[in-house]
């Protein structure tokens, strides 16, 4: 299966797109890792529970709190309520715990850490090894100051291989660790944020990733420290029939301020995958991050057979004044996405963004969006959504804005934008609009466009096929988002758009 | 250079013929006006030689340098230096000019099988061009004809044109909605790149674009044909006396 071609780091930016669609299969993270891995037994219920957490060397307060979580997914149901039409789920088939054996004894540097691991990364494009993380972009007129670094935490299947940058980032004081180790090392820090934004009841997903979350991400950023590079999580789902459950917790102490990216790939496989993560982040006074996500799980094939099913529950806390976060997410991935990462405007002067680019092509379902909750006063939230549809597609914004009587004087704005490609997709928009004190206000533009016509014939008389003309167009249109995303970040997302509408036109 | 023989073409969904029989030839170097009342095909002419969707060719055959152009897509056919500068630019939002510029140039390359244009490359040739044609630097910038003036569309269109170095050129009705400077600065832009490999097929309504882009040859397109063809004489006899002698003369 090891057909993926080179990876480089590419140079100039447009040019890129075009040549990523002329030059590439389909889906280029397809292949898979031949490793020998430890798996929990299929299925979940409270042992598998117990051994989680104690492969995980838990404290027994952790085992309570899954346990607790566990109980609680028993008395749930399924969501119903979004645009998407979902096969069942049978979640006794799933393992719910998969690690590469080599990772029993867990590496103390990355010199410990199983070659075919490291290079499973370097194949899909992370650099492991610090002295080759990604270096500015070389020529390009507006390229930052040279060697920006970004530190990686890299997830593979139920666990974490490693985290680059520690003792550079530990010298500001930041904590950046998976989060398996966070419960061990940090647990004062755990105990008081887990859940803390994400209750484990919220909804069914949350509930079960409370429960059998195997590990992720953890940053704790120290009140006045501005994190001194990108930080970044890479999760990859390599085994069969196994579901990846993992748990973010971000804490941005007050006036400490992080740019935060996730990047995330699985093989091609004929029978679905289910991921059901958690991110949860905690902004206190006068702090602020950047959380930008870049998916690119295996969508399904053609047919609509395989891909990963995610359902994700991100949600972010202005938990105090003057507070900030910025979401930015490209979707491309995933048959099926159930996703709104959201904000709580909880602290006076709090600020939430959301910019979103959502592709569904082939037999893909989308129904994301997401909600600002307005609670204190002066609190502004903006909503910039790009939904692009093509194939037999379904695309679903879906958001919520609303005002509580307290969060006097504040502001919405939501954009939300749909482009059809072809005849046999669909775009929908379902805004719930709350508005409880008559200061604040809320404004929602939508617009529905199809690539058009004459759009086309330009492009191409102009001596682009038809796949570059809509890569071109699409780029175009999904500019004011892609723009929001770290550089670094921008350039994949961009190429990205154009894979993941291959096939869409002619 | 072009050889149009005998085209008939018609609208896809419609039964109405609208080419019914267009045979002209323009050698490498020299520049044709087609002249018609509205109507007459013109326009038509210019989309089905450029390959747009919609349109359906009945009979007849159009060569490019020998090559059979009607069997290329539109990509191919702007590759093999076929260029149409259009009457109504289209407006692409959020997509830089320069962006689209680089694209196209490097898709055409491509297809050639030349070798791609770096970023710094382009940006060197592009400016060039640019202030040859006297084009402000400014209106790379933005996105790909959104918010140009009439006039800028027109000269984003001749500054493509300089850029792609096609080999066939038409220019559908590139007149309509200039102004008299306008029109100046576009006459100038395809007199500059005039050149004995290179051929003008100018579609125009009026005489005035005529007087600054000298003709060697002039056609009268009516109802779907050419009914006469003559010198730059021709052009000013319309100018003159309308159609309508000369309709009646062919008829």
């Amino acid at each position: 299966m090891n057909t993926t071609p080179d990876l480089e780091v590419r140079e100039g930016v447009d040019r890129e797109t075009v040549e990523t669609v002329a030059n590439m299969g389909s889906y280029k993270y397809g292949w898979d890792t031949e490793i020998e891995m430890e798996y929990a037994p299929k299925g979940i219920n409270e042992d598998i529970v117990r051994l989680i957490s104690q492969k995980n060397e838990e404290p027994e307060w952790m085992t309570e709190w899954r346990l607790k979580a566990f109980r609680r997914w028993q008395e749930m149901r399924l969501p119903e309520w979004a645009m998407l039409d979902i096969p069942d789920i049978d979640f006794q088939d799933q393992y719910y715990y998969a690690r590469p054996k080599s990772m029993e004894t867990k590496p103390k540097s990355l010199d410990e850490v199983d070659p075919k691991l490291l290079a499973t990364y370097e194949k899909l494009g992370i650099p492991l090894k610090e002295q080759m993380i990604l270096a500015g972009v070389e020529g390009a007129e507006e390229a930052p100051a040279a060697g920006r670094k970004v530190a990686v935490d890299a997830v593979f299947d139920s666990v974490s291989v490693g985290t680059t940058f520690k003792d550079e980032l530990a010298k500001a004081g930041v904590i950046f660790c998976s989060i398996s180790e966070a419960i061990r090392e940090h647990p004062e820090l755990v105990k008081k944020y887990l859940g803390s934004v994400v209750p484990q009841g919220d909804n069914f997903y949350s509930a079960l990733n409370s429960a059998v979350f195997s590990d992720g991400s953890f940053v704790y950023i120290p009140p006045g420290v501005t994190c001194p590079m990108e930080l970044s999580t890479y999760f990859r789902i390599n085994a069969e029939n196994t579901g990846q459950f993992e748990r973010t917790l971000i804490i941005a102490d007050k006036g400490s301020y992080v740019s935060y990216l996730e990047g995330c790939t699985a093989p091609k496989r004929d029978t679905a995958q289910l991921h059901a993560a958690v991110v949860e982040i905690v902004i206190l006074e006068d702090a602020e991050v950047k959380y930008s996500t870049v998916q690119n799980w295996f969508p399904g094939d053609e047919e609509g057979k395989g891909g990963i099913y995610n359902f994700v529950t991100k949600r972010a806390d202005c938990r105090e004044a003057r507070a900030k976060v910025m979401w930015t997410q490209v979707e491309t991935g995933s048959a099926v996405t159930w996703k709104y990462p959201s904000c709580i405007l909880r602290g006076d002067d709090s600020q939430g963004e959301f910019y979103s680019i959502a592709i569904t092509n082939n037999h893909q379902q989308a129904d994301t969006g997401t909600k600002m909750l307005h609670l204190g006063k002066n609190t502004r939230s903006r909503i910039v959504s790009k939904g692009i549809s093509a194939g037999q597609a379904q695309n679903t914004y879906r958001g919520r804005v609303a005002m509580h009587p307290k969060a006097t004087n504040s502001r919405n704005y939501t954009q939300c934008d749909s482009l059809l490609i072809g005849d046999k997709c669909g775009a929908h928009t379902v805004p719930y609009i709350e508005v409880k004190n008559s200061s604040s206000r809320v404004e929602h533009e939508a617009t529905t466009s199809k690539v058009d016509d004459d759009q086309m014939f330009y492009c191409r008389q102009r001596g682009m096929d038809e796949e570059e003309a809509v890569a071109l167009i699409v780029n175009g249109f999904a500019k004011e988002v892609l723009q929001a995303l770290p550089m670094e970040f921008a350039m994949e997302a961009q190429s990205l758009v154009a894979i993941s509408l291959e096939g869409s036109v002619g | 250079m072009l050889k149009i023989n005998n085209l008939h073409a018609k609208l896809e969904d419609e039964d109405k013929q609208i080419l019914k029989g267009v045979s002209l030839e323009v050698p490498a170097g020299e520049v044709h006006a087609i002249m018609g009342p509205n109507g007459s095909g013109k326009s038509t002419t210019s989309y089905v030689l450029s390959g747009r969707d919609g349109y359906e060719v009945t009979e007849g055959e159009v060569t490019l340098n020998g090559e059979d152009l009607l069997d290329m897509e539109p990509e191919e056919r702007a590759a093999a230096g076929l260029f149409l500068a259009f009457q109504y630019p289209v407006e692409i939002p959020g997509v830089g000019n320069m962006t689209f510029l680089r694209t196209a140039a490097n898709a055409q390359r491509k297809a050639r099988g030349e070798e791609e244009l770096s970023a710094a490359d382009f940006l060197k040739l592009i400016r060039e061009k640019a202030k040859t044609l006297n084009i402000d630097a400014d209106m790379l910038k933005r996105p790909v004809n959104v918010g140009f003036s009439g006039g800028e569309k027109k000269r984003n269109e001749i500054l493509q044109m300089a850029l792609l170095e096609p080999k066939m050129c038409i220019l559908d009705e590139t007149d309509s909605g200039l102004d008299v400077d306008a029109m100046r600065l576009v006459a100038d832009g395809v007199n500059a790149l005039r050149s004995p490999d290179r051929a003008f097929l100018v579609i125009t309504h009026y005489q005035r674009l005529l007087d600054h882009i000298k003709p060697d040859v002039v056609h009268i397109m009516a109802d779907g044909k050419i009914v006469k063809t003559g010198g730059p004489e021709l052009a000013l006899e319309v100018e003159q006396n309308g159609y309508a002698d000369l309709l009646a003369e062919a008829s």
